[in-house]
């Protein structure tokens, strides 16, 4: 008796569950069918009801479809996948319906700019016919996008330098073992003396029958990497020093380190940057000079040192009162302690927000257009005032973003691999 | 005298306002046994810490062998170094594995080599019996196993004094057995040690004597069968009939 019940109940509920079903996902493509004629045909199948109520009922159509096609478990694969990551509930059912017909809404048209109705054949701003996106004035302006003013045929030489000083950094992973000690020396002071070297060999020339090039020339992307990599290199371990001395018992080391991070987080780093370009030179004495470019990577390095201080101090403070009790205990002393117990917890712990401030620093370096370097986003807003070229900001912009993501984004996924690398659990 | 390792007399030490010791006198011969106990909140951890200077005291003396330790002691790592420590949360170095961590200290303040550093490790790892997990890390270790591998850190630097503070508050009843059999075993090898504990069952079977403290202060002092055969003031009484 009580299994003829089930049985009929089950089949019963069954029958329901599939007319619900079908009718849930006629539902949905009818609501997104709705949206498409409206979007790309101009034609409003629900033109007899009220305006407001209109233009909404692609939304209320996939909704109600969604709920409809919401069953606990089904069996079928996609579906139970389907309600499991988008349709849990009515509000979630509405997000996804919201940003599915988003994604109809704004991929065609970008798209289309971007590469079906975009150029990139010919080297003229009339070769540029399509309505999209005219990569033509990337193609023209590359060059400069890449090196600033420098000339042409002395390009070679930047390359060249970039290669060797990315072989030199590429040497900690082929180090032995026995010398792994040495590595955090020879890339906080080792690594920035030989790169310097070479940019000033190479890069700037003058000897070596080399034709001397000044900084003012030299732009593009590859003055965003020389400003990011030595104000990178630099703002860390200053950083790091900054926070011991916070955190310090010395009161003239304490104090310093206090008033110089919280100077430079006070400050606007446009004004730090144009101080250092025209305030600074002249408080030196007569005869010396300290070349722009210098000025604006050290500028950089004391602000943005400020922000890693802190951040790596927040590490510190964040490690167990038992980590320096046992440290002590066993008779290290103050540089021995950090140095092998705190620092590396530490610092483990910060890498998230150093990641951050390094990104941060490396969107901030456009800004040294105020003492006249013209990096690549300089670059972009010279060549958009260019006569022969205007009106093609936009296509310029979204390059840069581009190049911007790309390589922040690297370094993102970088600081996520040592994140897991350095990982043992606590 | 020439035998007394450490000397502590009339110490007195302030939180703020608050005295958390009160004219504290005790002495220590070589190979001795010492066992604190007391109410939570009375000095004892305190009294330990001020022995290696992880607490400083504001009065009084503290003198380990031979060295007095004050604000001016330029030594005060050499005297840390000859004195080993095992805390209640073990505070074993994360980021290192077990072997790293007991070579640490040897190599970088005992300039050992790292070779010699590695087999002075592997023997104090094998005497409290966790040599099989040397290459592993603090994280992936039982409380008991964790604090045993701290014990052995601590031994790496031949320490000639051991304190002890609370090392089987933390642990779970089963672990606390092998933690109390390696400090069984490091007593019968005639280490000096401080032990703060509450496990009378260890006290009696390997303290010389005995220390009661409350408030601060030294309430009791007696050889370890004294103590618990017939004590003499009535807060021991108290706290012997709760605690046993």
């Amino acid at each position: 008796m009580t299994i003829n019940n089930f049985n009929l109940l089950k089949s019963k509920f069954q029958k329901k569950r599939n007319i619900s079903l079908i009718v849930g996902i006629l539902l949905f493509f009818l609501g997104i069918l709705d949206f498409c004629l409206n979007n790309f045909q101009n034609k409003n199948i629900t033109f007899f009801l009220p305006g407001s109520i209109s233009f909404f009922t692609p939304l209320i159509f996939a909704v109600i479809g969604l709920h409809l096609i919401r069953i606990e478990f089904s069996g079928i694969k996609i579906l139970d996948k389907l309600n499991k990551n988008i349709n849990t509930s009515n509000f979630n059912a509405a997000l996804s319906s919201c940003i599915i017909l988003l994604l109809i809404f704004a991929l065609p048209p970008l798209l289309n700019w971007f590469i079906f109705d975009a150029n990139i054949a010919g080297d003229t701003k009339e070769a540029c016919t399509g309505g999209g996106a005219c990569w033509v004035y990337i193609k023209v302006w590359f060059n400069r996008f890449m090196y600033g003013m420098y000339p042409n045929a002395e390009q070679w030489r930047i390359n060249v330098t970039f290669i060797a000083v990315l072989l030199f950094m590429a040497v900690g992973f082929f180090v032995p073992n026995r010398l792994r000690n040495y590595l955090s020396f020879y890339y906080t002071i080792l690594l920035p003396i030989i790169s310097f070297i070479l940019i000033y060999y190479i890069i700037s020339g003058g000897s070596f029958g080399l034709v001397w090039v000044e900084t003012g020339a030299w732009g593009g992307l590859s003055l965003t990497f020389m400003v990011s990599f030595f104000s990178l290199i630099f703002c860390f371990p200053l950083g790091m020093m900054l926070a011991l001395g916070r955190r310090s018992n010395l009161p003239v080391v304490k104090y310093s380190s206090l008033s110089f991070i919280e100077f430079w987080r006070g400050v606007p780093l446009i004004t730090v940057l144009f101080m250092s370009a025209v305030m600074f030179p002249m408080f030196l004495p007569e005869g010396t000079y300290i070349d722009k470019l210098i000025r604006v990577v050290v500028a950089i390095t004391l602000f943005e040192a400020a922000y890693t201080a802190e951040v790596i101090r927040g590490g510190l403070q964040a490690l167990p009162r038992g980590q320096y009790d046992a440290a002590k205990s066993l008779g290290m002393g103050y540089w021995k302690m950090h140095i092998f117990v705190i620092l590396p917890q530490a610092l483990k712990l910060v890498i998230p927000g150093i990641a951050n401030t390094f990104l941060a620093l490396i969107k901030d370096t456009p800004l040294i257009f105020v003492v006249g370097l013209l990096e690549v986003v300089g670059m972009l807003n010279l060549a958009k005032t260019n006569p022969k070229w205007l009106g093609f900001s936009m296509e310029g912009y979204v390059f840069a973003g581009i190049i911007f993501w790309i390589i922040c984004f690297s370094m993102s996924k970088y600081s996520q691999s040592l994140e897991l690398k350095y990982k043992t659990d606590r | 005298m020439s035998d007394t390792i450490i000397q502590i007399q009339k110490v007195n030490k302030w939180f703020g306002d608050f005295q958390v010791l009160k004219e504290i006198d005790l002495e220590v011969k070589e190979k001795e046994k010492i066992v604190v106990c007391g109410p939570s909140g009375s000095g004892k951890s305190t009294l330990i810490r001020c022995i290696n200077r992880l607490e400083e005291h504001q009065k009084g003396t503290i003198i380990i062998d031979g060295t007095e330790i004050s604000e001016d002691t330029k030594n005060i790592e050499q005297v840390r170094a000859d004195v080993g420590m095992v805390f209640q949360q073990f505070n074993l170095f994360p980021h290192l594995s077990i072997l790293d961590n007991c070579t640490l200290a040897p190599i970088w303040v005992k300039k050992m080599s790292k070779k010699d550093a590695e087999s002075l490790a592997t023997e104090h790892l094998e005497k409290v019996q966790i040599i099989d997990q040397a290459q592993k890390f603090p994280g992936q270790l039982s409380g008991g196993q964790q604090q045993r591998a701290a014990i052995a850190r601590a031994l790496c630097m031949e320490p000639k004094i051991m304190l002890f503070d609370e090392p089987t508050s933390a642990l779970d009843p089963e672990m606390i057995k092998e933690v109390l059999d390696v400090m069984v075993n490091l007593a019968k090898q005639g280490m000096t040690m401080i032990v703060v504990t509450h496990e009378m069952g260890f006290a009696k079977e390997v303290a010389d004597q005995m220390i009661f403290m409350d408030e601060g202060m030294i309430v009791e002092k007696a050889t370890t069968k004294d103590f618990f055969a017939n004590p003499k003031s009535d807060r021991t009484k108290l706290f012997l009939s709760q605690i046993l």
